[in-house]
């Protein structure tokens, strides 16, 4: 049986696979989800939903939410803030910087020498680029001296957008 | 104008602030805090918006179908999937930036990819059903595209909580 071993100890097993790979797409939208699914992968409609809640409290699914299209929602400028701060401070001043509510994301990354000395990256969305680069300053003033170099990365087009895939497992290795 | 045309002109001065009603801002904002993992769960967020589950349903699924929203549904995290993930970027001068964007893109495990303005010109996040994946893949975009590739895998998460008020 194949089985996937995370490192929160959980198990991904291949029911839960199944679940995945059915609804990468999309969760259907009908009144009872989990009954639709349920008779897709001829599962009952209550072990379908109590996959769904064990597998977000081990944390392989986040939530189960909308993605939205940011330039849609008028959200066109994506700033990729990178900021070079120092090894011994990177851990503190990263918690912060992800709480700010407009940083999206945030994580510590490695430096590549000389071209990329950056190692922490914090992404900040908004609706023209003076917001973003406002946004950046904020960041800039609660790194202070830790930080000696800094730059936004925006992106000027979309190359590829599929999201995560699992693909479907015939064989079991 | 289109969104198309928006996106490759954008502009400073005036941003286009798209038009929602206060039921779809509602269901924008409400629904990427995440579904309630309760048994009748469109029921459940509709009450707490005020409406039926089927004007939710059918308000969601326009969403969908305009392109507001690009999915809805389970957000997975592939490091406790046990597979590999990470983000990479290369230096692609400009003469080969469309080639390369092709031959990269061909990669299944290539999830998402950007263009960027810096020297570092191409973002792509690759996710692999393991951890090896992601060396081996690595060396194989190297070697079909002639450039390196610099794999900035994430080393601590602070926090991820993309979330886009309208």
């Amino acid at each position: 049986m194949s089985t996937f071993t995370s490192k929160s100890d959980s198990v991904l097993s291949a029911r839960d696979r199944e679940l995945i790979v059915a609804t990468q797409s999309g969760l259907p939208l009908v009144s009872d989800p989990w009954a639709e699914l349920g008779k897709q992968l001829d599962m009952p409609a209550d072990e379908v939903l109590t996959r769904f809640q064990r597998m977000q409290a081990t944390g392989v699914i986040r939530r189960v939410a909308a993605v939205p299209d940011h330039y849609r929602l008028g959200f066109r400028f994506n700033g990729m803030t990178v900021w070079d701060v120092s090894d011994d401070a990177i851990a503190e001043l990263g918690e912060k910087i992800g709480c700010l509510p407009f940083v999206s994301h945030c994580y510590r990354r490695p430096r590549h020498l000389p071209y990329w000395s950056y190692n922490l990256f914090a992404m900040v969305h908004g609706v023209s680029r003076d917001e973003v680069e406002h946004k950046a300053a904020q960041i800039r003033e609660v790194l202070g001296d830790a930080c000696t170099g800094q730059t936004i990365l925006y992106s000027s087009a979309i190359l590829k957008k599929t999201g995560l895939r699992l693909k479907k497992q015939t064989d079991k290795q | 104008m289109s969104a198309i045309a928006e996106r490759s002109k954008p502009s400073d001065h005036k941003p286009v602030l798209p038009e929602f009603t206060p039921l779809e801002r509602a269901i924008i904002n409400r629904l990427q805090y995440g579904l309630p993992l309760t048994r009748t769960p469109y029921k459940d967020v509709a009450d707490e918006l005020g409406v039926s589950e089927v004007t939710l349903l059918k308000h969601l699924q326009a969403l969908l179908d305009n392109g507001t929203l690009t999915r809805f549904g389970p957000m997975f995290h592939a490091g406790e999937m046990g597979g590999g993930l990470t983000l990479a970027a290369m230096r692609i001068p400009e003469q080969d930036f469309a080639n390369v964007t092709e031959q990269v893109n061909s990669f299944p495990e290539v999830a998402h990819n950007y263009r960027r303005e810096h020297e570092l010109n191409m973002w792509f996040v690759l996710a692999t059903e393991t951890p090896e994946g992601i060396d081996e893949t690595i060396k194989r975009i190297e070697s079909l595209t002639g450039y390196p590739v610099y794999n900035m895998p994430k080393e601590q998460e602070f926090h991820v909580h993309l979330h886009f008020e309208v």
